[in-house]
């Protein structure tokens, strides 16, 4: 099983170098001409006003942590969902299986309606 | 030195560097970005111990959503400007000092205690045993950790939308 | 087998998977979508290139690669060129849990890990830290805003695609991909049939993940110039398409083998089969960018949250109390 990983690291390595390789095909390649208004930033033509950044809305964190919260509980539900149809079958699980996920989810959910009525699923 | 040896020590050195960036770095943005190698250095090292399932959750939920939750909250910040902090103060030294005393207590307490090591090779954590564990022993562990993420959930709303 | 063979194997492995996306989804994935869109749009696509324009893509890169590479002055360096590397690296590693096929010594797999989908999902959502790094580091105020919208968007929908693929992972009883397809031998258990529902949450959430229409407001033209790659130019943005394409073909590559049963099927060789199921299903995924409008993004996160979770969650509970019933 460790020698799995093993792959998956050498696919990591091997592709990061090539798909580096366009880039420095073009460092060797490519024609160098510049000048200050090419290294300018973009914005529609004209020069940008004040910096890129500015005070963004609460809302971006908002989804992020909601989010982070539903992933977990997805993770929860991997090996739940690996075991569900032996333990239900089987004699020392049966339906509780079944009841204890609905449980889970009947929480979570809970946590849900609580985002949606409290506005943090608004994006205006 | 075999393979595996070899890839902790590289797994591991990874991850030291990167979270010496993540302490030191000047830019908040860099500091947040260097979390990523962090997390994968210490999917790596839940590999060696035979923890597939937790190593993709780890890449999953630390590299995928958490640093892009703190890439978030940084944006929010004035740290979005990328604007140098300085990292000294007065306290430098005893700082130091202390890091230094707590490196100490640490190395002693490791070194000096008398490890139980098992026989045999590690169990294999995959999804299947867990899943038997959920439904078997970690019953109530299971519940309650959804209660748990139920209260962070309505906690952060509820801080996060004060300001409204 | 000694250690430098199966090292050996392992890059040779990644070299044929990369040439392969490279070819395939890259190159012949751009020609396709502009030979579907100018079908769709009652005109002829790219012609003069090769016979039948088949070429282009190539001429394309090879014009890509000649341009001047400009980095902005104010863009932050090692961001900036480290985000071109990670979108399609990212992109690319999920294609090491895609069974091709199979032949007489196993399937074609680049390792069937034993946390197959999992791994997946995982790796789809360091996509989205690229893409904040990329729009981070232009320090270009569209692209930041692109930047952050899309990460906004990703994420949104990375939970309904979880739910569709723990819902699957429930019939089948495995995260291994090679198990789950090895599960639909006949035509009655492939999961498309059994989990209609599932089969388009997924392929919607698998939309919006690679920020295709109607979920690419982050891109469009008329709304952020290019979105998070507006200050890349030449072979970067090439890179950036590459893991785009890359990533579109392979959640459809997902989605055959969750849904419509991998590699199996009468008569043909399977890797053929394979072939054909892709690119029916990324046809669809063509057919239908030429087909519908964007949707705004408060009308995408709210369809995200407030239609398919709600949906995904019943459905799972549903399947798993069918199962219950069917034991009992």
């Amino acid at each position: 099983m460790l020698i799995d990983w093993g792959y998956v690291a050498v696919f990591a390595i091997v592709g990061g170098a090539l798909a580096a390789l366009p880039l420095v095909v073009i460092w060797l390649i490519s024609p160098r001409s510049a000048y200050p208004q090419k290294l300018e930033t973009y914005e529609s033509g004209v020069p940008p006003i004040g910096q890129a950044w500015s005070q963004f809305n609460v809302r971006y964190y908002l989804f992020s942590l909601v989010f982070v919260v539903f992933d977990v509980e997805i993770i929860y539900l991997y090996p739940w969902a690996v075991v569900y149809p032996k333990a239900v079958a089987s004699r020392s699980f049966g339906s509780l299986a079944f009841y204890d996920i609905l449980v889970f989810l009947l929480i979570l959910t809970l946590g849900l309606a609580y985002a949606w009525r409290k506005g943090a699923l608004e994006w205006v | 030195m075999t393979g595996e040896v070899l890839a902790f020590y590289v797994l591991g050195a990874i991850t030291l560097a990167a979270g010496a960036v993540v302490v030191t770095s000047h830019n908040i943005v860099h500091s947040a970005v260097a979390l990523v190698p962090a997390f994968l250095g210490v999917t790596g090292l839940y590999v060696l111990l035979n923890a597939e399932f937790v190593a993709g959750v780890q890449v999953l939920i630390y590299a995928g959503a958490i640093t892009v939750l703190i890439l978030f909250v940084i944006m929010l910040t004035e740290g979005g400007t990328g604007l140098r902090l300085p990292q000294r103060n007065e306290q430098g030294p005893i700082g130091a000092a202390v890091a230094v005393v707590i490196a100490g207590l640490l190395t002693a307490g490791v070194t000096h205690t008398a490890w139980v090591a098992g026989p045999g090779a590690l169990p294999a954590y995959t999804p299947a045993a867990i899943g038997q564990s959920f439904l078997g022993p970690n019953l109530l562990a299971f519940e309650v950790s959804s209660i748990v993420l139920l209260v962070s959930l309505v906690g952060a709303i509820i801080i996060a939308r004060k300001e409204e | 087998m000694p250690w430098y063979l199966e090292l050996l194997r392992a890059i040779g492995g990644t070299i044929l998977i990369f040439s392969g996306v490279a070819v395939i989804a890259a190159m012949f994935g751009v020609l396709l979508e502009r030979k579907i869109s100018a079908w769709i749009q009652s005109r002829l696509g790219p012609k003069h290139v090769g016979p039948q324009g088949l070429l282009q893509t190539v001429a394309d890169t090879l014009k890509l690669l000649q341009k001047e590479n400009i980095v902005p002055r104010n863009a932050d360096g090692l961001i900036f060129a480290s985000a071109v590397l990670v979108v399609p690296l990212a992109a690319l590693l999920d294609y090491v849990v895609i069974p091709f096929g199979t032949t007489r010594w196993g399937p074609l797999i680049f390792r069937d890990l034993n946390i197959g989908i999992l791994f997946f999902a995982a790796t789809s959502s360091v996509v989205v830290v690229g893409i904040l790094m990329a729009g981070w580091g232009s320090n270009n105020k569209y692209a930041l805003l692109g930047g952050l919208r899309s990460a906004a968007q990703m994420v949104s929908y990375e939970i309904p695609m979880g739910l569709a693929l723990v819902t699957v992972a429930m019939l089948a009883g495995s995260l291994s991909t090679v198990t789950i397809v090895r599960a639909q031998a006949h035509w009655w258990q492939l999961y498309i049939v059994q989990q209609p529902l599932a089969f388009i949450i997924f392929l919607i959430a698998a939309t919006a993940e690679v920020n295709r229409v109607p979920f690419d407001l982050v891109e469009a033209e008329s709304e952020l110039v290019a979105g998070y790659f507006s200050e890349y130019t030449g072979m970067r943005f090439a890179l950036f398409q590459l893991g785009e394409y890359g990533e579109m073909f392979a959640m459809a590559a997902m989605a055959v083998t969750l849904f419509l049963g991998g590699w199996q099927g009468p008569l043909l060789p399977p890797v053929l089969w394979f072939v054909i199921k892709l690119y029916a299903l990324v046809f669809v995924f063509m057919w239908v960018r030429w087909t519908y409008p964007r949707f705004r993004i408060d009308q995408l996160l709210n369809f995200s949250w407030k239609v398919l979770i709600p949906v995904g969650l019943l459905n799972l509970v549903a399947t798993a109390f069918v199962i219950l019933l069917v034991h009992r």
